[in-house]
């Protein structure tokens, strides 16, 4: 099957002369109809901005992204607007991305009628119950006149959601969606988007810094996992979360605290070089994970950055030294 | 290493009585909306050397508790009834009704309190060991070279190069070096109790790691009393002895770490538990739990969780339960805890652990 979305070697730098920071650096992957993925690292991997790229919020300093195959940067007006509307980003904090002087129903209507949806009037607002619907706000009814001060931040997230929908969107960029949200109710979330996936074909990148939920989110689908700007890895998550391969995702998964006594007290503990992540002011040279890297090969990982390589079992890994290497993450 | 010269305090000289005793603790804010009802009774013995965790949702009271307990609450905030009782060498104070200037030796000198590791707290014009030797000074201490030495002692221990750290402003240190700063300073006292609020979040996985890693020396080494309260279950499940569970303003479930996570008795512990999902734990089936927390001005009738409860039924609507015993050291607040047990048995909260090599193995069947 043809990707529905593909980034090419994408890269975006900020600032300018000595502040000048490269915070994505070259990345390339692919994703197809109907598949989940996840994009997952620490703060400064770069993975927003590669969200915010992906859904034309942000432009890039070089690299393509290919929407259905065709460069956005080479689109017409309209079709512009059209892959606009057919990719859609949910913020993190749901807060925020809603207009706190707007009705449910104004925040739900307004695409609705600028899109040329539906019809002003009632089928606007029938519309805009359909789809409070979908999003498990019921009765919708009781919704529709609230203002986001008036709701809770599982409800307000999922009207961001629903506003999503309003443009009949065939990708959505999911930054950190649920971060915010009670731990009670992060799942009912996710299954309503999981659903969404089943039900509208909608395909997603879940951007997130918990591994945890990117595992129970893209079981069947794929996590990428970024550093420093970089993909250090990729593939399917039942292979990435049981059988990691890049130093790097290693010591991620080793190191996420687990809501288990017995989990906790078995992870293997892996020692890193140093603490610390480097500045992306001052990246060190070949692979930026080199002076942490327990399995750091001198004259070998300082000098050129390793290339992302694909591994039978599925997947690509940037590290030539511990690619064929399997680690426990149990002990 | 440096940390085996400290001289810690461990709570040793109780003669086994708890160093912090709750008693009936109440708490509510005034609002223009009515009476916030944050705290409605808690009860506890904090024991000598163990690490308590206080879990719950947004609002669940559990940082208002911690907040309480070195009274650094707001003014609207009221504090009664109840009482917090503080042991130490055999002397006993009523938290409560300390004067301000005894409040201040308690707070840092007795019990320190360790927050987020935001930059607003810290005082963004000194240094680090400006910031260690106000707080010296503010107690009494003034022997310049042995606060240096002390702070030293401590930086090495939460792993920090003084040398880097000590002339530095908060803002020129990353968020993890922060949480360690305060965490040093939190020591700098020999406090007996230490409360870590969300001691965690909103750092990186891997500084989050150090962090937890530095608490399990105090806790297993120097067997420091401590009291962790975070919304991050894996918090407990790392560093906790004992877990309490906290909802709508009380404690409605406590007991071991164990306990709490493989044995649970009440449905909202439960709940939480089977919300949250591992990395190295089997695919596990999570739920969530229906509606949202309760508005506190408003509460519900009866037993707060009712109105999200699978197992609730009139009698719930009605009473509010008390804890009662449901196993050695353990209690839960609920009409139906065995019914929970019930449900546990036939389905039981055990994850396993996706062994690598295993599932390997399987996928390639599934493949061929």
């Amino acid at each position: 099957m043809a990707p529905i979305l593909e980034v090419r070697n994408l890269t975006k730098q900020f600032g300018k002369g000595k502040e000048r920071v490269t915070a994505v650096d070259s990345v390339s992957f692919a994703i197809e109809p109907g598949e989940t993925v996840c994009l997952v690292g620490e703060s400064g991997c770069g993975k927003s901005t590669t969200g915010r790229m992906v859904a034309g919020l942000l432009e890039a300093t070089s690299g393509e992204v290919l929407f259905e195959g065709k460069n956005i940067k080479q689109l017409d007006s309209a079709a512009f607007r059209r892959y606009r509307q057919s990719v859609q980003i949910i913020h993190q904090d749901p807060y925020s991305s809603l207009n706190p002087t707007q009705t449910v129903r104004q925040i739900l209507t307004a695409p609705l009628l600028r899109h040329n949806k539906v019809k002003p009037g009632a089928t606007a607002e029938k519309r805009a119950l359909e789809l409070l619907e979908v999003v498990d706000l019921t009765p919708a009814r009781d919704v529709i006149d609230k203002y986001p001060h008036q709701l809770s931040g599982g409800q307000r997230q999922r009207v961001a959601v629903a506003r999503a929908l309003t443009v009949d969107p065939k990708f959505i960029v999911a930054d950190e969606a649920v971060s915010m949200v009670d731990v009670s109710i992060r799942v009912s979330i996710l299954t309503m988007l999981a659903r969404l996936k089943e039900e509208f074909h909608v395909t997603f990148l879940f951007i997130t810094h918990d591994l945890a939920l990117a595992k129970y989110f893209a079981w069947e689908g794929r996590i990428t996992v970024m550093y420093l700007g970089r993909i250090v890895e990729d593939g399917p998550t039942q292979r990435l979360i049981t059988d990691p391969r890049h130093p790097y995702t290693q010591a991620l998964l080793s190191a996420v605290p687990e809501a288990d006594p017995e989990l906790a007290q078995h992870k293997r503990q892996i020692e890193l070089r140093g603490a610390e992540i480097p500045s992306l002011l001052a990246l060190p040279p070949g692979c930026t994970f080199h002076p942490r890297c327990p399995y750091f090969a001198p004259g070998l990982c300082d000098v050129a950055a390793p290339p992302l390589e694909a591994i039978p079992e599925g997947g690509r890994v940037a590290c030539p030294v511990r690619r064929q290497e399997r680690v426990s993450l149990l002990v | 290493m440096a940390k085996n010269k400290l001289d810690w305090h461990t709570g040793e000289q109780n003669n086994g009585r708890a160093p912090l005793s709750l008693e009936n603790v109440h708490v509510s804010y005034a609002t223009r909306r009515g009476k916030v009802r944050a705290i409605r009774g808690v009860t506890l013995d904090l024991h000598a050397g163990e690490s308590l965790a206080l879990i719950g949702e947004s609002g669940s009271g559990k940082s208002t508790l911690g907040l309480a307990i070195v009274r650094l609450l707001p003014e609207t905030a009221e504090t009664s009834p109840g009482v917090i009782t503080y042991r130490r060498d055999g002397r006993e104070v009523d938290v409560l009704r300390l004067k301000p200037n005894e409040m201040r030796e308690f707070r840092w000198s007795e019990c320190a309190m360790v927050f987020q590791a935001a930059l607003n707290a810290f005082n963004p014009v000194l240094k680090v060991w400006a910031q260690a030797l106000d707080t010296a000074k503010a107690h009494g201490w003034h022997d310049k070279d042995a606060i240096r030495r002390r702070l030293v002692e401590l930086l090495e221990f939460v792993q920090l190069d003084p040398k880097r750290v000590i002339d530095s402003y908060p803002h020129e240190l990353s968020g993890g070096m922060r949480q360690r700063v305060l965490l040093a300073l939190s020591l700098l006292l020999n406090p007996q109790i230490l409360i870590l609020d969300e001691p965690t979040t909103a750092l990186d996985i891997i500084t989050q790691r150090t962090i937890i890693k530095l608490l399990r020396e105090l806790k297993e080494e120097q067997h420091f009393t401590m009291i962790f309260i975070s919304h991050d279950l894996a918090i407990a499940a790392e560093l906790a002895d004992r877990v309490a569970t906290m909802y709508a303003g009380r404690v409605v479930e406590l007991g071991a770490s164990d306990d709490i996570f493989y044995r649970p008795r009440h449905p909202y512990t439960l709940g939480l538990i089977r919300a949250v999902p591992t990395v190295t734990g089997g695919f596990e089936q999570l739920f969530s739990i229906p509606g949202s927390p309760p508005d506190l001005v408003e509460l519900p009738s009866g037993c707060k969780f009712h109105p999200r409860c699978a197992f609730a039924t009139d009698r719930c609507k009605q009473e509010e339960p008390e804890l009662e015993e449901v196993g050695p050291g353990h209690t839960a607040a609920c009409w139906h805890w065995r019914e929970v047990e019930a449900e546990l048995q036939r389905n039981p909260l055990h994850r396993g652990a996706l062994n690598v090599l295993d599932v390997i193995e399987i996928d390639e069947e599934v493949v061929s």
